[in-house]
C-alpha cells in the first residue's frame, strides 16, 4: 500500500524517515534551525514502537560520541545539528570514519562564523566536503533540495553508510529544515534483530563468541608504516565511492550556452530564476550535484565543453566553485554569486548576476 | 494555476498558522505546495512572514521577490510588501492600525476590517480566519471545504470543539469583501 501524502517541515521528515528506516538510535542536542529533528522524535515516542532509543544528550560532543559507539555495535544511529554543533562534532566524525564505522549526520547550515545566525546559509561545504575533522577521510554528503530528499536521503544515506562502512552526511540548510511541503514518507522498516545485525556486521563489537575471533574497534595505531596500509585501504574505499555513487540532475543543460551549477535549496531559487531568464531568450541550464562528494567531475567537464560560462550559486562566498572550476580545468569563465551570514539570495539577484557577470551574452 | 502569497503582520497574529491551513487546504485539492516561514528571532515581538506558494506544477522557489497576493496585517508589512505585488495581483490589507493606505494603483487594493470583525465576534483568536476568509472572498484559490479540512488536520483533536467557530470566521470574513 502506498503512503499517505503528508505536509511536513524537513526536520520533521527526517525524523520521521529515521524512524520508518527502522534506526535504532539518534543522540542529539537542540539548536536552530533544526530542533524540530528531536522535537518530532520524541513526540512520536519511538522507543514505544520500534524500540529506537532517542535520547538529548547534554551536549554535542556526548551525543557524537553515543553515535560512535553505537556505530561500533553495528547498529544503525544518527545525529544531527546546525552548523556550530557540527563544528563540535568533528572529532568524532574523523574517528568514525577511521574507525569505517557506518553512521547518518544530518547538519541543518545556518549562518557563521562563529555562533553566527540562525537563518539558512550553505558555509559548511567546505567543513563536509573536505574532512571537517583531522586526517585523509572523506564524508558521503548528500545535499537535499526538498523536503521529499529530506526523508528519502535518511534511507539513502544509511544504505551508503552500510554499504561503504564509513561516515555519511546530509548537508541541508534552514529552508529545507523549515520549510513544508508535500512528502510521502517511506514505508516501516522493521529494526534489524541481533541476528541480522552479527550476519550483516561481522565487524561490529557485540560480545566475543566463541565462533569467531575478537572484533577490535580502535583508531590508534603506533606503528606508522600499519597506519599507511591502513590510510590506502581507507584511500581506495573512497575511490570506488568516487566511482559509483556520483549523483546529480540536471534542467534544461540540453541546448544551453549557459550553466549555473547550485545544490541544495539555492538550486530551487537559481532554477526559478533560469526559467525567467530562459523566457528572456537566454539558453542556461542547471546541474545541482545531489552527492558534494563524490562531486560529478566529469559531467561538469563535459559541459564546459558545450557552455561559455558557468555560474555557481551558493549561499555562501565561495566553495563549491573551487571544486567546479577543478573539474572543468578552468577551461572556461566560472563565476561565483552568493549571499552571506544568513541572507538568502532571491531569483532576481540570480538573474541580475548572469548579466553582470556574463554582458556579452 | 499557480498563486505566488505572503502572509505578513505582527508575531502573535496567527499568520503562520493562516499560512499552514492554507497550505493544507491546497494540499486537500491536491495541489503542490510550498510554506516557508521567516524563522529569524525576528518574530518575537516583531513582523512574522510566510511565503506559501500553491501550483497544479512542480514549484522551484520556494522563495520569491514578487506575489501575486500580499495580505499585509500591519504597517511595517505593508510599507515591506507593497512594492512587491505583481502588476495586476492582489493586496488585501487590514485598516487596524495603518496610517498610510497603500498607493498603488496597478494592483487590485483591497481593506478588510478583520480587527473589527473579530471584535464583534468576540474572540481575538479567531483574527486569522477572518483574514482567510477574506483571501477566499477576494481569490478562491481553494474551497471552504478543502479549508475545514485542512483546520481539522492543523489543529490537535482537543480543539477540534472549535472548528465551528473557525467556519464561522471564515464565512464572517468572506461576507467583508462583498464590495
Amino acid at each position: 500500500m502506498s503512503e499517505e501524502i503528508k505536509l511536513l517541515k524537513g526536520n520533521e521528515a527526517i525524523a520521521h524517515a529515521a524512524i520508518r528506516y527502522g534506526a535504532d538510535g539518534y543522540f542529539g542536542y537542540p539548536i536552530t534551525p533544526q530542533s524540530e529533528i528531536l522535537e518530532t522524535l520524541e513526540e512520536l515516542m519511538p522507543w514505544e514502537t520500534t524500540g529506537m532509543v532517542v535520547l538529548q544528550a547534554e551536549s554535542e560532543l556526548a551525543a557524537i560520541n553515543m553515535v560512535y559507539g553505537g556505530a561500533a555495535c553495528g547498529k544503525a544511529v544518527l545525529t544531527s545539528s546546525s552548523s556550530p554543533g557540527i563544528s563540535l562534532k568533528q572529532e568524532a566524525i574523523s574517528y568514525i570514519a577511521a574507525g569505517e564505522l557506518p553512521a547518518l549526520i544530518v547538519n541543518v547550515m545556518r549562518g557563521g562564523p562563529g555562533l553566527g545566525t540562525i537563518q539558512p546559509s550553505q558555509a559548511d561545504y567546505f567543513q563536509a566536503t573536505k574532512g571537517g575533522g583531522h586526517g585523509d577521510y572523506k564524508l558521503i554528503t548528500l545535499a537535499p533540495w526538498s523536503v521529499q530528499e529530506m526523508a528519502d536521503f535518511v534511507g539513502l544515506g544509511f544504505d551508503l553508510a552500510f554499504k561503504y562502512r564509513t561516515p555519511a552526511i546530509i548537508l541541508a540548510d534552514g529552508i529545507v529544515g523549515q520549510m513544508m511541503e508535500k512528502v510521502q514518507l517511506p514505508p516501516q522498516r522493521k529494526r534489524r534483530t541481533e541476528e541480522e545485525l552479527s550476519k550483516e556486521c561481522p565487524w561490529a563489537i557485540t560480545g566475543k563468541q566463541s565462533s569467531r575471533k575478537r572484533n577490535i574497534m580502535t583508531t590508534l595505531e603506533l606503528d606508522p608504516a600499519v597506519m599507511e596500509t591502513i590510510n590506502i585501504r581507507l584511500q581506495k574505499k573512497y575511490e570506488l565511492i568516487d566511482q559509483n555513487e556520483v549523483m546529480f540532475e540536471e534542467y534544461h543543460t540540453s541546448d544551453a550556452d549557459y550553466l549555473i551549477v547550485a545544490f541544495g535549496s539555492i538550486a530551487r531559487i537559481a532554477l526559478k530564476a533560469i526559467e525567467d531568464l530562459r523566457k528572456q531568450g537566454i539558453k542556461i541550464g542547471l546541474l545541482r550535484p545531489i552527492t558534494l562528494w563524490p562531486f560529478p567531475k566529469n559531467r561538469i567537464l563535459e559541459l564546459s565543453n558545450q557552455v561559455k560560462g558557468i555560474l555557481c550559486v551558493e549561499i555562501n562566498a565561495g566553495q563549491m566553485i573551487e571544486d567546479v572550476r577543478l573539474s572543468c580545468h578552468d577551461r572556461i569563465q566560472v563565476y561565483h554569486f552568493g549571499r552571506l551570514g544568513g541572507i538568502v539570495p532571491n531569483p532576481q539577484e540570480i538573474i541580475d548576476s548572469f548579466y553582470n557577470n556574463f554582458p556579452q551574452h | 494555476m499557480k498563486e505566488e502569497i505572503i502572509i505578513a503582520g505582527f508575531g502573535g497574529q496567527g499568520v503562520l498558522s493562516m499560512g499552514k491551513i492554507l497550505a493544507y487546504a491546497a494540499l486537500m485539492n491536491n495541489l503542490e505546495v510550498t510554506w516557508m516561514p521567516a524563522y529569524g528571532p525576528e518574530q518575537r515581538g516583531g513582523t512574522a512572514n510566510v511565503t506559501v506558494i500553491l501550483s497544479d506544477k512542480p514549484i522551484s522557489s520556494p522563495v520569491l521577490d514578487s506575489y501575486d497576493i500580499a495580505i499585509v496585517l500591519n504597517q511595517q508589512s505593508l510599507d515591506k510588501f507593497e512594492k512587491h505585488v505583481k502588476p495586476g495581483g492582489v493586496l488585501i490589507y487590514d485598516a487596524y492600525g495603518i496610517h498610510h493606505a497603500p498607493t498603488r494603483t496597478d494592483i487590485k487594493v483591497c481593506k478588510v476590517d478583520a480587527m473589527d470583525a473579530t471584535l464583534e465576534m468576540g474572540n481575538s483568536k479567531i483574527y486569522n480566519m477572518i483574514v482567510l476568509g477574506a483571501l477566499l472572498g477576494v481569490r478562491p484559490i481553494v474551497d471552504l471545504d478543502a479549508v475545514i479540512k485542512g483546520l481539522k488536520k492543523t489543529l490537535p483533536e482537543r480543539h477540534h470543539t472549535l472548528i465551528p467557530l473557525n467556519e464561522a470566521a471564515i464565512k464572517k470574513g468572506m461576507q467583508l469583501t462583498n464590495y
